[in-house]
């Protein structure tokens, strides 16, 4: 699924996983044919694209939520995968719900078997487990998948596809909750669980400041500033920084961790990262039981010197 | 819940809020003493870790408790399930909500999402609640799906994922949490509405919460009182497998003449290895 614009990088990994997964990929797009155009391009082979129109503004999630649930009654699809974004995370069991679908959330793999069968992994217990769930054939399968699950196909411009044009009928009565305002915090523009790389702090570094280099070090890497509880609670950071069990569940390629310990709080959250990267004085503590590579050491001595070296290697 | 439509219904007296509220196992029962039954497919609470309500739950009790604080409400804290420990699901009347109701039986003990919302929504028709707030998901299964299908399956608004919620007459406004930032949104009443860790740490019981609680006897509901149809008890999906994930390999540590070296050192065994 997509939505207005250009397609998310998000969007054309989903349409690549499903490519990956065989059988014919059909993307729902909410924008314009230009949108629809880079679904295609992206490896889509089919759009089914509902355009714009004041009903279904970019701001009306209710409205949006309408086109996907049309979309899916006249074009039935096995399987819908949705993007564990902000939104993702919403539309997925409320469509479920209204096409008594089966719905999973937090999927890190789906597999679909030599009979068509589909199934999907997803961490549980906050990521301590993990679960296997099977969907039945008789069901629309709906999977919201953390970021990351599949690499986007290189763009191809010449590719062709179909595009159908839906006619969503929206009704005014459903459409319930308004948008009146939006508060952007991050000028980064990099949100925690899209980003690629994180840089988070912890209990270890003492105090708000040195989130500062924190975020000077996540924007020459491209990435994001995250945090744990205790740095959280403490008022070092806002609280919409947190990883953890009770935060944010992110799963990037690389996460770089400075003055964290580990706690199993805070691993629930960052447990599915591609690689961890620990900087702590305590040798024994355990986040280094699930990093790959760890420095021993003061974070603000390593902080310096990894920072110079990586402006070095950006040739700054 | 009242049935809506366009919160018509809405009394001018107090508001009634529900508070779903799960009990689950002790989110941080040490890694050494989790356990998963592969008969079962389930995790059972470690001997000496008794269960806890949901944190997100309490972050929703949270929320309940400051609007009753504001402006007067009644909340009354609904869960499904069984084997509840009367100590543990009693908490949030603990820290002031006024009523709990339990819809507790055996074959409630490990629905799926769907089925879940379905008995909340069965319970909701009898507790004429104005204001439904769920905690953003549980930390057993982690699904954040439950308030969001209970919204669809009540046919009312739903805000999820919010830091703060007020009420504003028959209008609930939230702050919705996005990738940059929050969203200012609203709706009339009933609505459901999940709450997140930001709106700030859950209140701690008072002894004389802890009092109140103890006298109050919760209501409990058996699936016979709810006309539940059995059918919808049913799991949408199978699980084939539950395992515990195999750890990481060992640790790679970078050592230099000094922290800062080690720092560069750090920083180019990452680019070797094409991480950054």
């Amino acid at each position: 699924m997509a939505d207005a614009g250009r397609i998310s990088q998000g969007s054309a990994e989903l349409i690549a996983l499903g490519r990956s997964l065989g059988g014919q990929v059909c993307a729902i797009v909410i924008g314009d044919a230009e949108s629809a155009r880079a679904a295609i391009a992206a490896g889509a082979d089919r759009v089914l694209l509902a355009e714009e129109t004041p009903e279904v503004s970019a701001g009306e999630r209710d409205a949006r939520l309408q086109c996907h649930e049309q979309a899916c009654r006249e074009y039935p699809q096995d399987l819908v995968l949705v993007g564990e974004t902000d939104d993702g995370a919403e539309v997925g069991p409320r469509l479920a719900a209204r096409l008594d679908a089966a719905c999973a959330q937090g999927c890190t793999s789906v597999e679909v078997g030599p009979g068509g069968e589909i199934s999907a992994t997803r961490p549980v217990y906050g990521g301590n487990a993990l679960a296997r769930l099977s969907f039945p054939p008789d069901r629309m399968a709906i999977i919201v998948g953390r970021a990351g699950m599949s690499d986007p196909l290189p763009q191809d411009p010449e590719r062709t596809g179909e595009v159908v044009r839906l006619s969503p009928v929206i009704d005014p009565g459903r459409v319930r909750v308004r948008s009146t305002r939006t508060v952007r915090q991050d000028p980064a523009g990099v949100g925690l669980e899209e980003a690629r790389v994180v840089v988070g702090g912890g209990r270890g570094l003492g105090g708000p400041d040195p989130f500062g280099q924190l975020g000077d070090l996540a924007v020459a890497l491209g990435g994001a500033v995250g945090a744990s509880r205790a740095a959280c609670d403490a008022g070092w950071i806002d609280h919409s920084r947190q990883i953890g069990l009770t935060g944010k569940r992110i799963t990037p390629d690389l996460y770089i961790t400075f003055g964290i310990s580990g706690a199993s709080q805070h691993m629930a959250g960052c447990g599915e990262a591609k690689a961890i990267v620990a900087v702590n004085s305590d040798g024994s503590a355990p986040i280094f039981r699930q990093a790959q590579f760890g420095v021993v050491g003061d974070w603000k001595a390593v902080l310096t010197g990894f920072m110079a070296a990586v402006m070095e290697l950006r040739g700054d | 819940m009242t049935p809506p439509p366009g919160g018509a219904n809405f009394r001018a007296v107090t508001p009634r809020i529900v508070v779903c509220a799960k009990q689950v196992v002790d989110p941080e029962t040490p890694l050494s003493a989790f356990e998963i039954d592969p008969s079962l497919m389930r995790v059972a609470s470690a001997p000496g870790v008794p269960p806890v309500v949901n944190g997100f739950d309490e972050n929703a009790t949270e929320a309940a408790l400051r609007i009753k604080d504001a402006c007067g409400a009644h909340v009354i804290v609904l869960s499904v399930g069984s084997d509840f420990d009367l100590s543990v699901i009693k908490r949030p009347v603990s820290m002031g909500a006024d009523e709990l109701v339990l819809v507790d039986a055996p074959e409630l003990a490990s629905l799926d999402a769907m089925a879940t919302a379905y008995v909340l929504s069965r319970a909701l028709a009898r507790l004429e609640a104005d204001l439904v707030l769920c905690g953003r998901q549980a930390s057993d299964w982690d699904n954040a799906q439950v308030p969001l299908m209970l919204a669809e399956l009540l046919d009312v608004a739903c805000l999820p994922f919010v830091r703060d919620v007020s009420l504003d007459a028959a209008t609930v406004r939230a702050e919705r949490i996005t990738a940059s930032g929050y969203e200012e949104i609203e709706a009339d009443l009933p609505a459901v509405v999940t709450v997140s860790n930001e709106l700030g740490p859950p209140r701690y019981p008072t002894l004389r919460g802890i009092m109140d609680a103890g006298r109050k006897q919760p209501t409990v509901l058996a699936p016979g009182d709810l006309d539940l149809d059995p059918g919808r008890l049913a799991p949408t999906m199978g699980l084939e497998e539950l395992y515990v994930p195999a750890s990481r390999s060992v640790c790679e540590f970078i050592e230099g003449e000094d922290g800062a070296d080690a720092g560069r050192l750090l920083a180019l065994r990452l680019r070797e290895e094409g991480m950054i």
